[in-house]
């Protein structure tokens, strides 16, 4: 169980970190996108994994469940996820309008597009 | 065994991840998102998060991809070989990483009981989710009465995305109008056997399905989201099959939009009422004589108001998406 815990710390931290480097070294617009969903991932992990109890079941109440893990990080998380698609979306709306105004989703392109 | 099928799970997640970030095809990388969502909806039902899990597998794998894939075929598949100082950026995620792993070690225990997070609100709720409402899904309690401002919020932040997208993909060069729609739009899969008679049989279900889950979302996993996701998907797969333009004679964009903002007033209504009937704003105890019956129907009435609303704002954003030239 224990190493299970530091496990889950750790994937969070490497999850985390993984989709801040498409968010910082990727230049195509999409690529970032993808890697800010990543991020928004392990922070879903860190807050669900918070919330385990040893020995505890889902939060429903049961015929013979006594240990419930904790319902809060849940109803968090479970809005967070259908806001978190939305806000993508709405990225990836602005993707696409700035590929048909500059014909290129690549930063740098659109960049050197604004200089001239 | 829990314990190993977490770490596995875990060990692929992390794998997926790295992958997704290598693929130079965006396509790729879009297919492997679908991947790590379900990983992490497994992982989710491993650590007794069954409503989360519900919801994750349906917006993350499926909505999602749906929507990736559709600004991937305006925008362009592949991602041109370059990137800004890699090797900067890796210098400054390792050291991020190492930070926020150094302080993992500092954290309660994983599963501990006496964690604060399980010794201040949460046995609250737990307790007194019984004596209010009576109903054994202590998330849908939480998240539809005693947290019900943060889930009117919510909606009402999905209800302003849908909105952004609507202005966003409804002017500029790209918008068709549906003059100039692709051959796929208008005819689908029609013509392949296969997937037209699988999803012909699959729809119906998805759709009960989903259904159930808006309807039995006090007693077991599901509510409002996880059923408009669900649904949503339904009605998206029956477009990719069907024809875009058939999607939309049954559910045409001003239903949808009705769905949008009917969803949110219905919450926000509800909201009023109590406060008409004496109460305060959402308190459900007062919708009807006995308050823990009134509790159970503004839980239901408010779900049904997010499940329209998430239905609307997902199906609308999907078919933005595919209105527009190529």
């Amino acid at each position: 169980m224990q190493v299970l815990g530091i496990y889950y710390y750790w994937v969070f931290a490497i999850l985390l970190m993984i989709g801040f480097y498409a968010v910082i070294a990727k230049l195509n617009l999409v690529k970032k996108l993808i890697g800010l969903t990543l991020f928004q991932a392990a922070v879903f992990l860190l807050y669900i994994a918070m919330g385990k109890v040893e020995g505890g079941t889902a939060p429903i109440y049961g015929a013979s469940a006594a240990v419930f893990s904790s319902p809060l990080p849940q109803v968090l998380i479970l809005t967070a996820i259908v806001v978190g698609i939305s806000t993508t979306a709405l990225g990836l709306g602005i993707v696409v309008r700035i590929k048909e105004e500059y014909g290129s989703i690549q930063e740098d392109e659109i960049q050197e597009i604004d200089r001239r | 065994m829990t314990v190993l099928l977490g770490i596995f799970l875990l060990t692929l997640l992390l794998i997926t991840a790295v992958a997704i970030v290598r693929a130079r095809n965006l396509f790729v990388a879009v297919m492997l998102m679908g991947i790590a969502s379900l990983l992490i909806a497994a992982s989710f039902l491993l650590l007794d998060a069954a409503d989360v899990a519900l919801t994750e597998a349906a917006v993350g794998a499926g909505v999602s991809t749906v929507l990736f894939l559709s600004a991937l075929s305006i925008t362009s598949e592949r991602e041109r070989a370059s990137s800004s100082r890699p090797l900067v950026s890796l210098v400054v995620v390792t050291a991020a990483a190492l930070i926020v792993i150094d302080s993992a070690f500092d954290k309660p225990r994983f599963g501990d009981p006496e964690a604060p997070v399980h010794s201040h609100l949460s046995p609250w709720y737990i307790e007194k989710t019984q004596e209010h409402m009576e109903i054994p899904n202590i998330v849908t309690a939480v998240l539809g009465s005693f947290r019900g401002y943060d889930t009117l919020g919510e909606v009402f932040v999905v209800l302003a995305a849908g909105i952004g997208v609507l202005f966003l993909l409804s002017s500029g060069p790209g918008f068709g109008g549906g003059k100039s729609t692709p051959p796929w739009a208008q005819a689908g899969l029609r013509h392949y056997l296969i997937p037209r008679v699988a999803g012909r049989l699959l729809i119906p279900f998805i759709l009960l399905l989903g259904l159930y889950i808006q309807f039995h979302g006090e007693y077991g996993p599901g509510g409002g989201f996880q059923a408009g996701a669900i649904i949503a998907a339904a009605v998206i797969l029956y477009a990719l099959l069907e024809g875009e333009q058939h999607a939309l004679k049954i559910l045409p964009q001003p239903v949808l939009t009705g769905l949008m903002a009917g969803g949110a007033i219905l919450y926000g209504g509800i909201g009023v009422i109590g406060m008409l009937l004496g109460g305060n704003f959402l308190d459900y105890s007062v919708l009807a004589a006995d308050p823990v019956k009134g509790q159970q129907r503004g839980i239901l009435l408010i779900e049904a108001g997010v499940g329209m609303t998430v239905t609307g704002v997902l199906l609308s954003i999907f078919h933005s998406f595919a209105a527009r030239r190529r």
